[in-house]
Order: C-alpha cells, then structure tokens, then sequence
C-alpha cells in the first residue's frame, strides 16, 4: 500500500517536471517566433520612423532619470570603495582607472540592463497585456494591420537603440560621481586621475565591449518584456504576473549573458 | 458577385476536446442586416472571429465574398479583412491616440491620402455618429456608449462590405441603446453594406433586424424574420423571445445530485 502510495507520488512529480518543461521549451519557441516575426517586420516600422521615435522617448528618455540618479551614486561608491582599497597599497591614483573601468565594462552596460527591465521593460509588459486584454490588439488584427508591425518591432528597436546610449550615459555620469568624490572630497590628484585614465581605457577593449554587451541586454530585455506581454492571459492577475516575470527573466538573462559575453570577450 | 457576402457551410469547431459549434449553417445575403443570438458562452462571439478568419474552423468552411476564409494566406487574409469592419464589445479603442486618431487609424494604415482629406473623412464620420465635436478627447474620457460610437465611426472608416457588431448594447443606458440601433440600420442602409450582428438583447434587436439566427448547444436552434421568430413555439425560442428563467436552457449549471453534496 504504502509503496504503491509512493510510487504514484514519484509518477506524479515526473509527470509534473515533464510538464513545466515542456511549457518552458514550448515558450522558448514561441518567444523565438516573435523574435524572428519582428526581424521580418522591422521593415514596416523603420518606413515609419516616427513609431519608433516614439517609443523611444516612452523607454529611453524616460529612463533618464532613474540611469542618471543610479550612475551618481554607482561612481560615488566605487570611488569610496576603490580608494579605501587603492590607498593600502600607495596607489591611489589608480582610481580614475577603476571607477572608469569598472564602469565602461560591467556596471554600466548590467545595472542599465537591470534598471531597465524594472523601468521600461514592465512598462511595455503592462502596455502591451492590457491591449490584448481590452482588444485593441484584436482589433488591428481586425483591421488588415499587424500589431507585431505596429506595436511590437517599434518597442523593440526603440529597446535597442535606447539601451547602449542609456548605458553610455550611467558610465559617463557615473565617471563625474567617482570624480566628484575622489578629487575634491577625498583630495586625489586631478591629474593623475585623469591621466591614467586615459592611459589605460582602450577604446575597442572597453568601450566598445561594453557597447555589445548593452546592445545584446537590449535585444534580450526588450524582447523579454515584449513576449511576456504578448503572451499574457487577458486577466489582471494575468497581466500582473507577466510584468513580475518579465523583471525576473530579464534580470536572469542579463546577468547570465553576461557572464558568456565576458568570458568571450577576455578569451579573444 | 455571390448573393451572399458571408456563407457559413457544415461549420464546426471546437477547443480543448470540447465541440462549440456543430454543423452550423448560415448565410448572409448583401444589404442585410442579421443576427445572431444566443445565450452567452454559446459561442457567437466565436462565430465572427471565424469569419474575420481569427481562428481555423475544425470542419467545414466560412466563404467571405466567395473565398474559403481559412485558405487564405496571411495577405489574403488582411485582404479579405480590408471588406470589414467590426465594432468590439467594449469598443477596443486604441488607449494611447485621440478619438480623431483612432478613426484616422485604419485610414492612415491602408490609403496614402493626404492629411486635409483624412481630416474631412475622420469628420464625416465622426459626424455620423454624433461626435464630430469630440475628436480631440481621449478615448478614457468618454462615456460607454460614447466609446461604442466612436468604435463604430472607426470600424467603417473605409466604408467596408461587412460591419460585425459584438455585443453592441452590452452594458448600455436605453438612451445610448437607441441610438446605437438607429445607426446600425441607418449605417448599414447608407454604406449598402452588410451587417452581422451578435447580441442576446431580444427586444432592440428585433425592432431593427432582417433576419435572426439562434444558436444553442452549438447548433443554429431557429432561424427566421423576428416576426416568425416572435411566434415559434419552439420551446427554446419562446424562452429566449419571452425572457423565462427555466426551460430547455437550464437554470442550473450541470452538477452533482444537491442532496448527497450537501451529504443530506
């Protein structure tokens, strides 16, 4: 009795394993058959620019606030940080150097990731579930247009875009906190600061990697945010759990991607 | 030209191993104005996603100026789809554009007309359902019954064959009731157009409709001019037509035996 009781526990639990992976891989499918819809559909929306003109004001602009407001305090902190640790061994001066490059090639392209799944990406996550729950997703259909055209491929190029300048913007207003706090406040030399700085930020090694990086966060948030809007249930409760998915996953995907781009990016 | 802008032939379909509709046949000759009624969860509002090809039929077929909807491709589709309009239950106006925007939408997306004519043509039609003076309101400002017109004035914004109404009188005030049937009949007679309409309102309906389908458990269950209709002894219709609470459409959901539940 009592093993024929655990037997059916185990079926049931593989049964229900089975289950959620399937549901996992058959959403993976279905995220990647959007991802490739809008690619298609780009066309449509970058012969009306102003679409995605649009969206970008909604993600990027709007974002500016809380990336600049994070990036200051980011660079404050790492110079504090950086200087109580540079000080032991007499190198202080290196400073300019770690805030810059701590910066350009982690901080600045991840935590804009981050601050964007939870700004924008909800954002359109929300947007996008309350139109397919109040049809109006229904009714462009209806109406001969396509809302992957006209809603979706202008959000996500709008993503795109928004995200490496986004990221550009926390690392450089970030560099004017650590700045602020390591030459005037703590009394580091200005121009040792600035010198090393430019002494040892290579601009394809740094800059550019952290542009990539940013870039493929943005792909990978917007899209994130996107299907999870897509495919909500059309319930408030629906709605509401896709917009905590689309934090959790995006946050996930950046922080993972980013380990495999780094990786890439030493290894070359 | 088919006498029959929509022919709906053997159709069945259903979902998740449930059937909702078996074997139904309907037609819907030009200049018309038909509906279709029904108790609710009878799946009338499915009957027109089938039409505007939203979704596939599991047997038979919908033709739409004599082209089988589900064997169309996605350009055959949107072509197919150009020929309607369809009035959403709660309007489904785009949130984020103006009333003016919202019926300039379909204009601005299918024509290259420019912007003074748009203008005259967004105006005509808001005029003929009474709003021309609230173009430039938000879509959350206006009342239900505003919304619903507004929704309407969009969905013939490029005068289609075939205007689909759901629910129009859902959750209505009997002032707006009225109004919303006057300008099914008067739009569907100036735009020679055809109207399909899916409603369980007995009363409005009637007052205005050519012919009147009903479906009950997947099954068109009567069908006939309301006047027919208003004397069937079909038990069905004579519930639906008089508004009684019991008859062969229970009252009660499908359940257990009360007594042993209630472990009597």
């Amino acid at each position: 009795m009592i093993k024929s009781n655990l037997l059916i526990c185990l079926i049931r639990t593989l049964q229900s394993i089975g289950r959620r992976t399937i549901d996992r891989l058959w959403r993976l499918g279905a995220g990647a058959r959007l991802f490739l819809l809008t690619i298609i559909y780009s066309g449509e929306s970058f012969r009306r620019f102003h679409l995605t003109i649009r969206e970008i004001y909604s993600t990027g602009v709007m974002s500016l606030l809380i990336v600049v407001v994070s990036a200051f305090f980011v660079g404050m902190v790492l110079a504090l940080q950086g200087y109580y640790t540079l000080q032991k061994y007499g190198s202080s001066e290196a400073i300019g150097v770690l805030v810059a490059l701590s910066l350009l090639r982690e901080l600045g392209p991840v935590v804009t990731a981050l601050l964007f799944a939870g700004r924008a990406g909800t954002a359109i996550t929300a947007e996008i579930g309350l139109m397919k729950a109040t049809e109006q997703l229904s009714a462009m259909e209806m109406m001969a247009v396509s809302p992957i055209a006209r809603v979706v491929a202008p959000r996500f190029w709008a993503g795109v875009i928004s995200m490496p300048l986004l990221a550009l913007l926390f690392s450089m207003v970030g560099i004017l906190g650590g700045y602020i706090v390591a030459v005037p406040l703590i009394g580091v030399d200005e121009g040792a600061f600035w010198s090393q700085m430019q002494a040892n930020v290579d601009i394809r090694e740094d800059i550019i990697n952290g542009v990539i990086k940013s870039i493929v966060f943005g792909v990978a948030c917007t899209m994130i945010a996107l299907f999870e809007g897509f495919d909500a249930p059309p319930t408030a409760e629906g709605v509401s759990r896709a917009t905590t998915r689309t934090v959790v996953t995006s946050s996930l995907a950046v922080l993972g991607l980013d380990f495999v781009l780094t990786s890439f990016m030493l290894a070359v | 030209m088919t006498t029959n802008i929509v022919e709906i032939d053997n159709l069945s379909f259903g979902y998740k191993g449930k059937l909702l509709h078996k074997g139904i046949n309907m037609v819907f000759p030009r200049g018309k104005v038909v509906a279709i009624m029904g108790g609710s969860g009878s799946g009338k509002t499915t009957l027109l996603r089938l039409i505007g090809g939203q979704i596939k039929p599991s047997e038979g077929e919908v033709r739409v100026d004599g082209k089988v909807v589900h064997e169309q491709d996605r350009h055959g589709i949107y072509k197919l789809r150009r020929k309607m309009g369809m009035l959403f239950q709660h309007g489904a106006l785009f949130t984020d554009l103006s009333v003016f925007e919202n019926v300039a939408f379909p204009i601005r997306e299918h024509t290259d007309l420019p912007e003074s004519m748009i203008k005259d043509l967004v105006l005509m039609k808001l005029n003929a359902v009474g709003l021309r003076g609230a173009h430039a309101l938000m879509p959350a400002e206006l009342s239900g019954g505003m919304a619903r017109r507004v929704a309407l004035a969009r969905a013939v914004a490029l005068d289609p064959d075939i205007i689909m109404y759901d629910e129009p009188f859902a959750g209505l005030d009997p002032i707006s009731m009225g109004v919303i049937c006057d300008l099914i009949r008067s739009l569907n007679d100036a735009l020679g157009a055809t109207s399909i309409i899916v409603t369980h309102d007995v009363e409005e309906t009637f007052s205005f409709a050519d012919y009147v389908y009903f479906v009950a458990n997947g099954e068109v269950a009567a069908e006939g001019t309301p006047q027919d209709l208003l004397q069937s002894e079909l038990p069905f219709v004579h519930q639906f037509v008089h508004a009684e609470k019991d008859g062969p459409v229970p009252f009660h959901y499908a359940a257990a035996d009360y007594r042993s539940e209630l472990s009597l």
